[in-house]
């Protein structure tokens, strides 16, 4: 074909030929990003290792669902849907990219024709109007991006900036061939076809009368701010919240894989040798894995994860967002791209304090919100594992460690009054709960866990789960004072080797029991036992056993009695989020006859924590309002006045919240299994 | 029987309320013999209170000496140790002073040392039956003493009742030229004094008082409410304050402030004798635990055996309505 | 600075009920937890935090036997560098005094400028640190809630007095001072901690090389425990019963009565 103007390579830019000039300006592009890309992964090989290189075909399904398909953007429509057309749009162009970098360096090089290339101009035009929405968003900012005092700076102005660059890219691909198709058109030769209401096709239109050699200084101009802008962009990306574009197929393909459990201390290094390791969890930032360093490149700081955090709803310390990028500030401050990295400063004091780490109740919020995957709970562990190491223990909290590691649960209380709850005189006469320690045995095994045994409240749902499962004619028995406390929040406390004396102990008690099925009304529980634990029978949540006995008729329930009930139920962190346990749970009371049942605005993976299990209920947080609290309005603002849960810490929590927020004779807390066994048959 | 001697505590001339607990000691000691105090101070101050027990001692004692002004545990020790024969029996009150001097005091003398004595059982010739409690409370225990080269014995605050009696028409016997030269590696240098908080409990009538049963910092405000609602003042035991939860100066005990409430609300509280020993003039004491072998159950008027978190706010309701 | 803390491993109160024993001569010991005396842990926290200041070491010492050395293992792992056991069979039935001797001998065997006990255990009694200063005729203070140090090689102590308030002393070097509870925050030691030190090994000192005589043991002691009993109730509290609403019905008519009520 005819060239209307002369193409970028054979141009002369200023005395220097076209394709001189853009092979220098590629290579030295090039050579900047691979040089920053290299001091960016220095940290990396400096950190601790982590296997994440298995069920490729898995990890290959994932990168499709979240990657790919953008799964988890639409959580936030509004931010959702602009990141969803931004990231095809980026998909879309990339081919075009290439192309378009070679016509500057090959005088024989083209730029693609037909479906793509009409493709390819609507793309760029929706990346266009992307951008100025999102640069709209920036200063009409939604609150979750705000950037409270004491966490530093908003980078407003940065991301403006970057946005805006963007969006000079994708105008100078317009210019370019909207200049081109003009220049075309006076020249009375073919003119590529540009789709309608293309940006392409507005700009050629709007340079249609535009003389000839201005236009040949647009066209060549527009090529060279694309060059310069691409290359500036590509190299400027790892400095900031925008290295995400290139990170996250990584951190998405890497992502964990097993929910519920917690890393080990080391990775490859087995639970007996772990003596010989010299410091446990994280102090400096190399202790972290190369896995968890380039989560912090990969946060894109939108904030959803703060947004969902009950910590920071209610004015703890702590905000995820935070976590992420203070570190990845860290990693740029002490691991420059110019300049010698100096590391092993102690983050603890250093960039988070104490109570920012033990704010949190691992309640997963965040994990489960996070678009990019990004994962908190083993970091925020392995932080408490390196304070315990130090012995940076909060005061409230060396108390239940010390009761768990002398009695075997927090309270303190004597192992031989475990199964003291048994013997309550009216319970004892309805329900014989047997001791499984040689003389009876069983095929299942109804684990309690220390608040079950020993609360006096809470024995209530002890006895009615054991009720519950007599009557369904389940052949189950307790271990009783052999049995110590599951460990589980031990484990997310820090306190690794105690969790696992702990662990072992109750696995070679469930060992000798010869049980072939673990039952538990306690989610903390279940999650160690299911996902913490090695070699023990499979368990189940009570809620899973009722729903099963109630399809199969081995358990009918009675209508509700009081028709002003209306129901909400409050999935628990750990059976819900951890676990994906909703429906069952739900299957149970929509079976009762007419009991009325409301779903608060934040249910399923949304739930709101009720303020935390096991080691949290003896931490003192410094906040402004309970957890538990904001959780009972929220079901109170659903239209609700009876809040059902299945854990007895949400029990605890709720129960105490509605005395703290003067809610009694307005709101109930029941238990699941307490309410099947009031309305059993 | 050695002869025996009451150690009187004072401040700003005034003898402590221990003096009197010490003569009733002393008598269970040994019914015949009238007791002699023996007080160490200085000044104008150390006349009026060696007058006051007058009434109640045979014999007063007065050291005087100027560096004995304020009551420095190390000199006042030297000072005991020249003064008292060899072989007599010392007792004092259990509380802070006490702590310092005594068990020093004993190893000087070459007497034996039994602290914090609730009562005496028996005497038999040369060794004495005491009582005592261990385990914080929870369990009493028999003690025998051996005192035939002295004892030195510390007795609780609030165990022997003072004995009405007439007037002993004592005698003050000046024996400052024995003190001998007092030197000493601790200096006094200041006393600091508590800030006091917002609310002076010292000043109430009627006080609520919270101990570990509250659990947790923010059921506090359960307890401001019926506080509230009684025009009392809230006060607490020491591990409230130990966790931080209320102020110091609303500490009621040994190491906190003394109250003389005319009514007072235990809840949540054990009932150490730390704690109770801030505590006098014999209020109506309510308790409410979720214990009932709290040791608080001996030594309240009215006893309910209840969790406070569900209590109080039920108490507070019906206080409002009525 | 070298300093040394008296330690005891006691029955734990709160996570034990106390109870007599069949025999009623001790209490049941059967079901009971030990650890470290709390007020000692909380000397050995305020001893590391000296010598993380002013460098030296801390040698944590008790009198008993076996079984008492898991608490000096415990206070190793928390960072105390020395520990020593003093076991002999004639040291049983030690009174009070007999114990201060025994430590007596130790720290004359050492080279101590602070020396540190907790303000009382189990028995409540509160007297070995004041009888070992008199013993080796050092300045003693107890119930000390704050310890400085000042130029000349003494100490700015506070201890706690009635109503809250302090008393501020200046004592020479070497001293015994006996630690409240409160004055720190004692860092965790945790079982990982206690496994890092649990072979290393722990002299243990019996009374020949103590080279004592004469003070210790069941002969000396001139004060003993004869038994133990659970105290008579006396008149004790009326108690209130029924419904929480007739308890709260009676209680507020009581509290009318006694001008409880405004």
């Amino acid at each position: 074909m005819v060239e209307a103007i002369q193409p970028p390579a054979q141009a002369t830019y200023w005395l220097v030929q076209g394709q001189t000039l853009f092979w220098i300006v590629n290579l030295l592009g090039l050579a900047c990003f691979a040089y920053i890309v290299a001091k960016r992964i220095t940290p990396l090989l400096r950190a601790q290792r982590d296997p994440r290189f298995d069920r490729p075909f898995l990890r290959l399904g994932r990168l499709l669902q979240f990657w790919l398909g953008q799964w988890r953007h639409p959580r936030y429509l509004a931010a959702g849907i602009i990141h969803i057309f931004l990231f095809a749009g980026f998909m879309v162009l990339v081919a075009h990219t290439f192309y378009f970098l070679a016509l500057g360096t090959s005088r024989h090089a083209t730029m693609p024709s037909g479906l793509y290339a009409a493709i390819s101009d609507y793309a760029a035009t929706i990346v266009l109007v992307c951008m100025i929405v999102a640069i709209v968003r920036r200063i009409l900012k939604p609150a979750r991006y705000a950037v409270p005092p004491r966490y530093g700076k908003a980078h407003t102005a940065d991301a403006i900036f970057l946005l805006s660059l963007i969006a000079i890219l994708m105008l100078a691909d317009g210019l370019f061939e909207g200049s081109l198709a003009a220049s075309q058109f006076q020249q009375r030769l073919a003119v590529e076809s540009l789709p309608v209401l293309s940006l392409a096709w507005i700009l050629k239109n709007a340079l249609i009368a535009v003389p000839l050699p201005a236009l040949a200084n647009l066209y060549l101009g527009a090529y060279l701010v694309h060059e310069l802008a691409f290359y500036f962009l590509l190299c400027y990306r790892p400095f900031g919240i925008q290295f995400h574009v290139e990170t996250s197929l990584f951190s998405v393909y890497f992502a964990k894989l097993d929910r519920g459990t917690v890393k080990p201390v080391r990775w490859g290094v087995p639970d007996d040798k772990l003596d010989q390791v010299k410091s446990f969890g994280v102090k400096t930032i190399e202790d972290f894995t190369w896995k968890h360093m380039l989560d912090f490149y990969s946060c894109a700081d939108c904030g959803r994860c703060s947004d969902q955090c009950p910590a920071n709803a209610v004015g703890r310390p702590l905000s995820p967002r935070f976590i992420t990028t203070k570190a990845r500030d860290y990693c740029f401050q002490h691991y420059p791209i110019f300049g010698s990295s100096h590391n092993g400063q102690p983050l603890i004091g250093g960039i988070y304090s104490e109570d920012e780490i033990w704010s949190c109740t691992t309640c997963g919020a965040c994990e489960a919100e996070c678009p990019l995957l990004i994962e908190y709970i083993d970091k925020i562990v392995d932080l408490r594992r390196g304070m315990v190491d130090d012995g940076k223990v909060p005061q409230s909290l060396q108390k239940p460690l010390k009761a768990l590691e002398s009695r075997g649960n927090p309270f303190g209380k004597m192992e031989k009054k475990k199964a003291d709850w048994i013997k309550s005189p009216a319970f004892q006469q309805t329900c014989t709960v047997k001791v499984l320690n040689g003389d009876h045995a069983a095929d299942t095994l109804y684990f309690v866990d220390s608040i079950t045994s020993y609360d006096d409240r809470i024995q209530a749902i002890g006895r009615a789960t054991a009720k519950i499962l007599d009557r369904a004619g389940e052949n189950f028995g307790i271990l009783g004072a052999v049995e110590k406390d599951s460990g589980h929040d031990v484990r997310r406390f820090g306190e690794e080797t105690l969790f696992m004396a702990l662990r072992d102990h109750n696995t070679e008690a469930i060992k000798a029991s010869g049980v072939r099925r673990i039952v538990t009304a306690d989610p903390h529980a279940f999650n160690a036992l299911k996902h913490d634990y090695k070699d023990v029978p499979p368990v189940e949540h009570i809620s899973q056993f009722i729903a099963r006995a109630v399809e199969a008729g081995r358990i009918k329930l009675n209508p509700v009695e009081d028709p002003n009930s209306v129901y909400a139920y409050h999935d628990p962190c750990y059976l819900g989020r951890h676990n994906g346990i909703y429906d069952a749970p739900r299957a149970v009371l929509d079976a009762i006859p007419g009991l009325k049942r409301v779903e608060m605005a934040r249910c399923r993976d949304r739930s709101f924590c009720c303020g935390g299990g096991g080691l949290a209920l003896f931490y003192e947080p410094k906040e402004d309002q309970r957890m538990g609290v904001k959780r009972v309005q929220m079901a109170a603002e659903a239209g609700a006045n009876v809040i059902v849960t299945a854990c007895p810490f949400c029990m605890v929590n709720m129960e105490d919240a509605i005395k703290v927020a003067g809610m009694e004779g307005k709101m109930t807390a029941i238990d699941l299994a307490e309410l099947t066994e009031k309305q059993m048959r | 029987m050695a002869r025996i001697f009451a150690y009187i505590v004072h401040k700003a001339g005034v003898a402590d309320d221990s003096a009197a607990e010490l003569v009733a000691a002393a008598k269970k000691i040994d019914a015949a013999q009238a007791p002699t105090a023996v007080v160490a101070g200085w000044g104008a101050e150390l006349d009026s209170v060696c007058e006051s027990l007058r009434a109640s001692y045979g014999e007063v004692w007065k050291i005087a000496n100027e560096s004995l002004a304020y009551p420095n545990a190390e000199l006042v020790r030297q000072a005991l140790v020249n003064v008292l024969p060899a072989g007599c029996i010392v007792l004092l009150p259990h509380a802070h002073f006490a702590t310092d001097l005594a068990p020093g005091l004993s190893i000087k003398m070459n007497a034996a040392y039994v602290p914090d004595v609730l009562g005496v059982d028996a005497v038999e010739g040369a060794v004495l039956k005491l009582v005592r409690q261990e385990f914080g409370g929870q369990i009493s225990a028999h003690v025998r003493c051996d005192i035939s080269s002295g004892a030195v014995i510390t007795i609780r605050p609030g165990a022997f009742k003072p004995l009405e009696g007439a007037p002993a028409g004592g005698v003050v016997v000046d024996k400052s030229s024995a003190v001998g030269p007092l030197t000493t590696g601790r200096r006094y240098l200041e006393t600091v004094v508590a800030e006091t908080g917002d609310v002076d409990i010292t000043k109430y009538s009627v006080l609520v008082s919270i101990g570990r049963g509250i659990q947790d910092p923010d059921n506090v405000s359960i307890a401001q409410d019926l506080a509230d609602a009684m025009g009392a003042a809230l006060s607490c035991s020491r591990p409230v304050v130990d966790a931080k939860w209320m102020e110091k100066s609303r500490q009621v005990g040994s190491s906190g402030q003394t109250v003389k409430p005319k009514v007072y609300l235990a809840c949540g509280i054990s009932g150490s004798f730390q704690h109770l020993a801030g505590i006098k003039g014999s209020p109506f004491m309510v308790a409410i635990n979720k214990n009932p072998k709290a040791p608080i159950f001996r030594v309240a008027d009215v006893g309910i055996v209840a969790d406070i978190l569900e209590f109080l706010p039920e108490l507070t309701n019906q206080i409002r309505e009525k | 600075m070298e300093i040394l803390v008296c330690a005891k491993r006691v029955p734990d109160t709160s996570e034990n009920e106390i109870e007599l024993n069949s025999a009623g001569n001790d209490i049941e010991r059967d079901d009971l937890v030990y650890s470290v005396n709390e007020p000692d842990n909380y000397a050995v926290e305020e001893a590391l935090e000296i010598v993380e200041r002013t460098g030296g070491t801390v040698t944590v010492v008790t009198v008993g036997g076996d079984e008492d050395e898991e608490i000096l293992r415990r206070e190793m792992a928390m960072g105390a560098k020395q520990a020593a056991l003093l076991s002999d069979d004639t040291f049983e039935g030690s009174d009070g005094r007999g114990i201060a001797s025994i430590l007596a001998a130790f720290v004359k065997k050492g080279h101590y400028e602070l020396i540190l006990t907790g303000v009382q255990a189990d028995d409540g009694a509160a007297q070995v640190g004041g009888m070992l200063a008199a013993l080796l005729d050092y300045p003693f203070a107890s119930l000390v809630t704050s310890i400085e140090f000042q130029e000349g090689g003494k100490l700015k102590i506070g201890r706690e007095i009635e109503g809250g308030n302090k008393e501020i002393y200046e004592i020479d070097l070497p001293c015994v001072l006996s630690i409240q509870t409160g004055i720190n925050e004692p860092r965790y030691v945790g079982m990982r901690g206690i496994r890092q030190v649990a072979s290393i090994p722990i002299p243990t000192l019996g009374k020949a090389e103590l080279g004592m005589n004469g003070f210790s043991g069941k002969a000396a002691a001139k004060v003993k425990c004869t038994d133990y009993f659970v105290p008579p109730m006396g008149k004790g509290a009326e108690m209130l019963t029924g419904s929480q609403g007739e308890i709260i019905g009676k209680l507020v008519d009581l509290l009318k009565a006694k001008g409880g009520l405004k």
